[in-house]
């Protein structure tokens, strides 16, 4: 029982250029891209391209059993083709256009402390891209958010992983999780002003995303979205592990609320894994309860359980949270992670216990309440209507990237937001992968080879090092490739041709 | 409460609650809110101002011009 897992983020932000509703947001997308790809760690040697060959002959090769296999650039190339920028970052993680927007998918971390620091890393990482963007001549602004709505009917996503055991069946996965998918919203909701899909009828709900979702399960992500989604695209050893792949998250600005959901979920899964949950607290209509927990801010709406009993999403909450603590604490001693595990025990606590008896009071720490605060500020002191186009300025511009400018930032720099880093510890983030998966790897390669790095993806690196094929380095184990298992190698390779022929001969 | 119904999970936060309730004196959490909730009011005021000076001009126009497509 603990909250370590290997997991990451995947935020596509909303791309806008004022003044110009003519611009295609796949080229904008790109400009901030490739804007970003122009940092000078980024371009020596040449850019390194997706590889995007999921199927690979060396596809049961473990960790860094190199070998020689021939590979075909041509095949690469062709992807490459599709015109869509790509840039492998240093610090391990992959900053790309998704159809219309730009991505950042974080390294791969083993911990939600890590989770939120990477995370937060690709804010900076966006707005630095839009800065660099805006100095190329006769460009204009580009500006970026962190949300998951235009409140016109499009939604955009902000997706988490968890590798979990392949062992575990699908069907406890879905019993478990959907309520409290559909519960944690009043943890980790984002806050939006407008409810239904275009946001047409006046109000404040606690999630972006709750109205865009239709289905209980399923495999798509852009009509139809699923509670829980079914991708299974491990990324690694199929055969141990299924990637977990969660789409119903929204885009947090907060470092708390960040922190909760990725640690309150990875407990969850940890019970699920071990079969600690009875199962008795399955919703009967997971998909409307989704929506009419989003649209009651004040917590009260009762929730129709299958047995018959109504709940509030807070006592739902608190069911998942004493199993939660009670499970964790018949295992202390367990877990080597056991500190960062009671800290989002004694977070989520503290959290559920205050929406309890005011949810005012978590105003400094999770974004929906930050956010309905300044909403309330003005509905108050402006006599202002759900409908306002002040009131949507204000929950748009609460997600801009831009330190001067975005709302949560501006709250943040004024004492009034909570964080759990610094911005020294961001910046280095973004430049730096954490030290313990295989994102260390990927990322002292790019940092360290450039010139020698023609590809990677999430489980592989494929090098040119002057033979005459090219060498592809699998890397199907998440947590091999760290710095404690190749850091002092990389010390001691000056070129990636001295690094493979020391994995050959090791 | 509207989910006070007799024979309900034991484990839930409701008996959490109901505990809270027999053993917290009320007042004082109550104090707590009300104290808390002072301070914020007084800071709302100075908050609005500052967030008024970054928020985007024309507000109808910026909102009406930001359309995404979808993603994912």
């Amino acid at each position: 029982m603990s909250v370590r897992r290997v997991m990451g983020t995947e935020i596509e932000y909303g791309v806008s250029v004022p003044g110009q509703p003519g611009a295609n947001p796949m080229v904008t997308s790109s400009q901030v891209v490739n804007a970003y790809g122009a940092r000078p760690e980024l371009t020596r040697g040449g850019r390194a391209r997706w590889d995007y060959e999921e199927e690979s002959p060396l596809r049961d090769a473990r960790g860094f059993s190199y070998s020689g296999a021939l590979y075909d650039p041509a095949e690469a190339l062709a992807d490459e083709d599709l015109g869509l920028a790509n840039v492998i970052l240093t610090n391990g993680a992959r900053l790309y256009v998704d159809h219309a927007h730009p991505e950042y998918s974080t390294p791969e971390v083993t911990n939600p402390r890590d989770a939120v620091l990477w995370d937060k890393a690709g804010e900076r990482v966006m707005a630095e891209a839009s800065r660099r963007a805006a100095t190329i001549p006769g460009a204009h602004p580009i500006h970026l958010y962190k949300n998951n709505t235009d409140n016109k009917g499009a939604s955009y996503g902000a997706h988490e992983n968890y590798l979990m055991r392949r062992s575990t069946p699908f069907a406890d996965i879905v019993m478990h999780l959907t309520p409290f998918f559909v519960t944690r919203q009043i943890v980790c909701g984002a806050g939006r002003v407008g409810i239904g899909q275009d946001g047409n009828t006046p109000g404040f709900q606690i999630s972006q995303r709750a109205d865009f979702f239709e289905v209980e399960v399923g495999l798509e992500t852009t009509l139809k979205r699923p509670i829980i989604n079914t991708r299974d695209e491990p990324h690694a050893d199929a055969d141990k592990y299924r990637r977990l792949h969660v789409i119903i998250g929204d885009a947090n600005l907060s470092e708390i609320s960040t922190y909760l959901k990725v640690g309150t979920t990875s407990l969850v899964l940890s019970m699920i894994e071990e079969k600690a949950l009875p199962g008795d607290l399955g919703i009967a209509d997971p998909v409307s309860e989704l929506k009419a927990v989003s649209h009651d801010p004040s917590l009260k709406h009762l929730v129709r359980m299958r047995d018959g009993r109504r709940l509030t999403a807070l006592d739902i909450q608190w069911a998942f949270y004493e199993r939660a603590r009670a499970f964790a604490e018949a295992r202390r001693g367990e877990d080597e992670t056991e500190e960062m595990t009671f800290d989002v025990l004694d977070r989520w606590e503290s959290i559920l216990d205050r929406l309890g008896r005011d949810p005012g009071l978590c105003a400094d720490e999770l974004d929906w309440v930050a956010k309905l605060r300044l909403l309330d500020g003005y509905r108050e002191r402006e006599s202002l209507g759900w409908a306002s186009h002040k009131l949507q300025l204000v929950d748009l511009q609460y997600s801009d990237v831009r330190l001067e400018k975005g709302l949560y930032h501006r709250l943040v720099a004024r004492g009034s937001m909570k964080t759990l880093f610094g911005e020294d510890e961001v910046r280095r983030a973004m430049v730096e992968p954490p030290g313990d998966t295989r994102a260390y790897f990927r990322g002292r390669c790019l940092a360290q080879y450039a010139s020698e790095v023609v590809a990677a993806s999430w489980d592989s690196v494929i090098f040119d090092v002057g033979r005459e094929s090219l060498v592809r380095v699998p890397m199907m184990e998440p947590e091999r490739g760290t710095r404690k298992h190749v850091g002092a190698l990389f010390d001691r390779c000056a070129s990636a041709k001295d690094l493979l022929e020391a994995i050959t001969s090791g | 409460m509207a989910t006070r119904e007799p024979g309900g999970q034991s484990q839930s936060g409701r008996s959490r609650r109901e505990e809270d309730i027999d053993q917290a004196p009320a007042p004082e959490a109550n104090a707590e809110v009300t104290e808390r909730h002072e301070k914020l009011s007084e800071d709302v005021d100075d908050l609005l101002d500052e967030i008024d000076s970054v928020l985007e001009e024309n507000a109808e126009e910026f909102v009406r011009g930001y359309v995404q497509k979808g993603g994912e």
